[in-house]
């Protein structure tokens, strides 16, 4: 075991599985000998080669085109984009090629592409780095969406992904990179797709978060406990597929939910979750299930991130509409 | 005074423009016009791929005719490019990849893919999309530019792999306008991959005349922005465009990058059978002016002078694919229907996911009914 920040576990996922399969390819904009910009590829290039590890030109969508080529000649890509609000030059070879390829190939073709990219607020980042897309992705069939909060989770979950045979869209929150260490094992370990985690049991309120908000909601849920009230909460971990079955088993026993989203009210995939509850758990709800959002205005100018984004404050006063419904 | 020899579009644009000289070897009359750069194919190969153009004709004319009867789908007509799509499939071997566009549907058949696939991906059913094995041909992709830098994928992928094969890829003179154009050949430049990327260029995008796609007088020359070798060919040369393939490739396998290839040509039909008139945009002037370009027309008058084509051998040809289409589409009838669950299990490699494993369970139940 060693202490490791999210963005060394990350690393140490890429190494694990560059080094277990020779198909494992890492490229991206600055990934090969700078290491990346936020250095989640430090070191790999020197260890695994050129031909492992290696820079593109500065084009999006030609390194999704490259992705889904380098795929079809039995290559396992993990291409990465540099700031996921520049996904919209490449969203053709995500959503309309990535997603599609063994469908539209009758199950001749499969695209083992795991897309690695960095987003999430609170880091005064320029225009078009922060925002969260993840909603866009979760409405494509097709593709399965990752989003880690934890060291732990994002090793297991990018081995994962990369193992997996499908296109996964593998997110990574700005703010989590290094703002805390956590016990990671030093061996190759799995968490599967599409599983959530309950990161704190409770028994009044469900709290179902994923990335940056769940550490919001755990800050909420703490000062919660204070007042008496007893709060479970639900990472995601997956944003999609959802893990269904554990939303609906917390929500049946807590009989009150609350989604917490970083995305604006109209984004993000809050509004998924509450209807899976509503169709699924109605008769177990005490009270609606309401959503904490970002505002539906694009996201703010870096100044404005700490009036704008949501936090815990605001975790605890919907949870308190809901506890007092 | 200001320098007015800064820009200078005789030397910023104009010399580089001059390099770019139609490739010919066949002229309209049939004869060689370019002994030096003659492929030399065999009897044989001629007879072959003068065979494949017939052959193709013909699969237009029917393919055109089974879509008015609604016995076809999605067809974008072929006739006037089989030296184009030909001519360029008949350079490549079994292990090179193509990348077709939406109007290559003949060169992934001769390269592999039955007649009745092709068929039904006119109709839309997955079974037309399912590849044989070692059959290395992607669906004709509609997205107009994204095979092209899905082509500089397959390239270096083929050269880590230390393979002997080559990506090729087309697209049309509208497409050259695309984004994903000019980064497939700007990647596969950088890379140095073993790629083909030809430009059919038939003069119109739908309506849209090759004018208003671009300033450039040709479209070969924007492969200079990404460092290619580029050449502009007579489209309706089979021969011509035989022997440029046949050099990309080559050079490809060496190590040397990839190469843009422009083919001049023109569609007799219109741009595809969803309705398109092409008496809107084009006048009869223009298509009689092509007609005397027609590559089978010329490539006939040579394969003839040499003593190895003759009326009866072009109508046994004629009369086998007459035959083999009435086969395919007897095969496409005789497929079955697709159900949900079965567009389902074709989604993913594995496991399903939870949502789609849930609603699999509820189409299996209507199917079973």
């Amino acid at each position: 075991m060693a202490q490791m920040t999210m963005i060394q576990a990350i690393t140490d996922a890429l190494r694990t599985e560059l080094k277990n399969d020779e198909n494992v390819l890492v490229f991206g904009e600055d990934v090969g000998v700078n290491g990346g910009v936020f250095r989640a590829t430090d070191g790999l290039q020197k260890e695994f080669g050129v031909d492992r590890v290696f820079d593109t030109p500065l084009a999006e969508s030609g390194i999704g085109g490259l992705a889904i080529g380098l795929s079809l000649t039995g290559y396992r890509p993990v291409p990465e984009i540099q700031f996921f609000g520049f996904v919209y030059e490449v969203m053709d070879s995500i959503s309309g090629q990535l997603a599609r390829m063994s469908y539209r190939s009758g199950g001749v073709y499969h695209a083992p592409v795991t897309i690695r990219s960095p987003f999430g607020g609170g880091v005064h980042t320029p225009e078009m780095h922060s925002d969260s897309l993840e909603g866009l992705m979760a409405s494509q069939p097709g593709l399965t969406v990752v989003i880690p909060s934890t060291p732990y989770d994002a090793k297991g979950l990018l081995i994962s992904s990369i193992r997996d045979d499908n296109p996964v869209i593998f997110l990574e929150h700005l703010k989590l990179y290094r703002s805390f260490r956590e016990e990671v094992p030093e061996e190759a370990y799995t968490i599967p797709l599409g599983k959530a985690d309950v990161k704190r049991e409770g028994a009044d309120l469900t709290i179902v978060a994923y990335g940056l908000m769940v550490h919001e909601s755990l800050k909420a849920a703490e000062e919660l406990e204070k007042d008496g009230h007893s709060v479970e909460v639900i990472d995601l971990r997956t944003i999609q597929p959802l893990d269904v079955e554990t939303i609906i088993a917390s929500v049946q026993k807590t009989g009150r939910a609350i989604v917490v989203q970083e995305a604006q009210k109209q984004a993000g995939i809050a509004a998924n979750v509450v209807a899976e509850i509503t169709e699924r758990a109605i008769l177990h709800l005490e009270a609606p299930v309401l959503r904490v959002a970002a505002p539906d205005t694009v996201y703010p100018f870096p100044q404005a991130e700490g009036v704008w984004l949501p936090n815990f404050k605001d975790v605890i006063e919907t949870a308190k509409k809901v506890l007092e419904f | 005074m200001a320098n007015n020899n800064i820009l200078d579009p005789q030397k910023t644009l104009h010399e580089i423009e001059e390099k770019f000289e139609m490739f010919q070897i066949l002229n309209e009359e049939g004869e060689i016009v370019n002994e030096e750069a003659n492929p030399n194919l065999s009897d044989d190969e001629l007879v072959e791929l003068m065979s494949r153009m017939v052959y193709t004709r013909i699969l237009d004319q029917r393919s055109i005719s089974l879509n008015r009867q609604g016995r076809l789908g999605f067809y974008a007509p072929t006739a006037g490019q089989e030296a184009s799509q030909l001519g360029s499939q008949f350079a490549l071997e079994k292990e090179d990849w193509i990348l077709p566009g939406y109007r290559d549907v003949p060169q992934i058949v001769w390269h592999g893919l039955p007649l009745e696939k092709a068929f039904l991906f006119s109709r839309g059913h997955f079974v037309g999309n399912q590849a044989p094995e070692g059959v290395n041909v992607l669906s004709p992709q509609i997205i107009i530019g994204a095979q092209y830098i899905q082509a500089a994928g397959v390239a270096l992928g083929l050269k880590k792999r230390g393979t002997k094969g080559v990506a090729v890829t087309y697209t049309g003179d509208g497409g050259s306008s695309q984004g994903d154009f000019y980064e497939g050949i700007n990647f596969a430049g950088a890379f140095k991959a073993p790629a083909i990327f030809f430009i059919q260029n038939n003069q119109y995008a739908i309506s849209t005349p090759r004018e208003l796609q671009t300033a450039a007088t040709t479209l070969a020359q924007k492969g200079v922005a990404a460092g290619l070798p580029s050449v502009l060919v007579d489209g309706m040369d089979a021969l011509a465009v035989y022997a440029v393939t046949k050099d990309a490739r080559e050079r490809a396998l060496r190590g040397e990058g990839p190469t843009l290839i422009e083919t001049m040509c023109y569609r007799y039909g219109p741009h595809t059978m969803a309705g398109d008139d092409p008496t809107r945009y084009r006048t009869s002037d223009i298509d009689s002016e092509w007609e005397k370009k027609d590559p089978l027309v010329r490539f006939r008058k040579y394969v003839e002078a040499k003593g190895l084509w003759s009326e009866e051998k072009e109508n046994e040809v004629i009369e086998r694919a007459k035959e083999e289409i009435k086969q395919a589409i007897k095969a496409a009838d005789a497929t079955p229907k697709q159900t949900v669950t079965q567009l389902m299990e074709n989604m993913y490699k594995g496991d399903m996911p939870s949502n789609v494993k849930e609603q699999y369970e509820i189409y299996k139940e209507k199917e079973s009914k």
